[in-house]
């Protein structure tokens, strides 16, 4: 599936609730379900510290694909994570540098991504679209 | 428990920002320590001084120019009997007590030697580490930590120990951001004295809760922000002994601060003026002096015993959640309240929080030596002024159960 389409259904299925506590538990239910980094990945290398929570990200690349893990250890923002990792990850390196985030802003959770929220978030996205700069490179 | 005589209900109409709505719930807003609301009274002085009189200060010949002046030094005078220092240019306007314990650690630069000691204590705002770290760096002085115990109380005994001869500078706050520890400023300002060193307070946390007397606690500097208390953000008072004032050099250089200047030689005014370059913020400096005429027509005592009160049923009704637990339960203590859930991040708790209305602080407060101290990310912060209510308390209380309900389990 394309960035895009992955997007789309995202809005499709946050459209199905009918206010935010069942986005948020809906939210919470995705920060809950597994771990999605692999421990060893969790170092200090990988971290991107928010004033508030913390935001490990990991990525590699798998053929022509980037394939991204990440965890944080704030239970929304770790359900905001699995989201943009259902967004980016299995995606060419191309594709994630030209694609928006305007999906969380139509599914309600513009807040989250505010500067001032400090919760390493912003700073995640930013570092995901580097990495997919750094491996097309190597692609090339 | 007895009831405080307060009538919260006329007080809340001074406050029209309380009326509004956040997320369709009404605001209930408990991050107090961070800012204060601003009364009505408050408002009018900052609307009255762009309206009717809007001009640069000490300078202009013209009516407008006086009239500014006029009220500007009225505020100074304000706020010299508010903290009952013994002279008006003791009171020095800054943008917030982060720039007033900038201006007097820079001013130590000229006064410290490599191995002189300073100390500081273990529950410090960062405002009050970084700058004196700074100074630590430029000098060679030794930055040493006054440490606190698991009530989040300082260990006076220690702090005792640690003073001596090599002792320049104490520093702490009066009262802790994080925590709500009201510190024995009295015990520490006359111990430092014995040894010959200097002491700054940092009143940030105070001074909307307790009117300091700067001569009888015999404090070398005091700091505050008007924004605590009800005033305008990026205003803020340093007071100094007159004595310590002329010690130090100016801080930054300017128009305002100077006496005469040739490309040879610049001679510097006079106290207070000294330290105030450039233009200042003069309506912040009048709606400052409004702010404490507002807070003292009120009272302070009458102010501290609601307080205590709000602080009192909060800490009842919040203990009996199952799992909360509360850091800082210093004997002597403000209305703030830090608390965490087991297994839950502060943050998920503020975000839910927000959801319903309820304005709280998460993350370290800007004191992460604490957070190292308890050996966790942060708090949610819950701290209360006197316009809060026994109902606001009760809508807290079950927004955390919410909360943790979602987030548990």
């Amino acid at each position: 599936m394309t960035i895009q389409a992955i997007q789309e259904e995202i809005i499709e299925e946050f459209s199905m609730f009918d206010d935010w506590m069942q986005r948020y538990e809906y939210m919470i239910e995705l920060g809950k379900s597994l771990p999605l980094i692999d421990e060893q990945y969790k170092t200090d290398d990988n971290i991107i510290k928010g004033c508030q929570s913390k935001v490990w990200v990991h990525a590699e690349l798998e053929d022509d694909k980037l394939l991204f893990t990440a965890d944080s250890d704030a239970i929304i923002t770790k359900g905001i994570i699995a989201l943009l990792i259902r967004v980016f990850s299995n995606q060419k390196p191309k594709d994630i540098m030209e694609a928006d985030t305007q999906f969380i802003d139509e599914i309600g959770l513009k807040e989250h991504l505010s500067p001032t929220r400090a919760n390493g978030l912003v700073s995640m996205i930013k570092q995901m679209k580097l990495y997919a700069v750094a491996y097309q490179t190597q692609i090339k | 428990m007895t009831e405080v005589d307060f009538d919260v209900v006329q007080i809340r109409k001074d406050f029209p920002i309380l009326n509004r709505e956040v997320n369709g719930k009404p605001l209930v807003y408990l991050d107090n320590a961070a800012t204060s609301q601003t009364p009505q009274q408050v408002i009018n002085a900052i609307v009255d001084y762009y309206q009717n009189y809007n001009a640069n200060i000490h300078r202009g010949v013209h009516a407008l120019s006086q009239e500014a002046t006029d009220k500007y030094e009225q505020a100074r005078q304000k706020i010299q009997q508010h903290f009952n220092a013994a002279k008006v240019h003791e009171i020095i306007f800054t943008s917030g007590t982060t720039h007033g314990i900038n201006l007097v650690a820079n001013g130590f630069s000229s006064l410290l030697q490599k191995g002189d000691e300073v100390l500081v204590s273990a529950m410090e705002h960062h405002s009050n580490i970084v700058p004196w770290q700074m100074l630590c760096e430029r000098t060679g002085a030794i930055l040493k930590v006054i440490p606190m115990n698991e009530q989040g109380e300082l260990v006076m005994e220690t702090y005792q120990n640690l003073l001596s001869s090599k002792t320049k500078l104490v520093f702490c706050n009066h009262i802790s951001n994080a925590l709500g520890t009201i510190n024995p400023i009295e015990e520490i300002i006359n111990a430092a004295h014995e040894v010959g060193a200097a002491v700054l307070i940092d009143g940030a946390q105070a001074a909307p809760h307790i009117k300091a007397d700067v001569q009888a606690l015999d404090v070398d500097f005091y700091v505050v922000s008007a924004h605590k208390i009800c005033g305008p953000t990026g205003v803020g008072m340093l007071y100094g002994k007159e004595e310590w004032l002329k010690k130090l050099p100016p801080y930054q250089g300017g128009g305002e601060m100077i006496a005469e200047v040739t490309f040879e030689k610049t001679t510097y005014a006079e106290l207070p003026h000294k330290f105030e370059a450039g233009t200042p913020n003069i309506c912040g400096g009048i709606a400052f002096g409004a702010a404490l005429d507002y807070m003292n027509t009120i009272g302070f005592e009458a102010i501290a015993a609601y307080e205590h009160q709000l602080l009192d049923y909060a800490t009842t009704e919040l203990s009996k959640i199952d799992g909360l637990k509360i850091y800082g339960t210093a004997q002597n203590k403000t209305s703030v309240i830090s608390f965490n859930i087991e297994g839950v991040h502060p943050y998920d708790i503020g975000t839910i929080l927000d959801k319903l209305g309820i304005a709280v602080r998460t993350g370290h407060h800007c004191a992460q030596p604490i957070m190292d101290f308890y050996k966790i990310p942060g708090t949610v912060r819950a701290s209360f002024c006197f316009y809060n209510t026994k109902e606001e308390v009760d809508a807290l209380v079950a927004g955390v159960e919410r909360a943790k309900n979602m987030l548990v389990g």
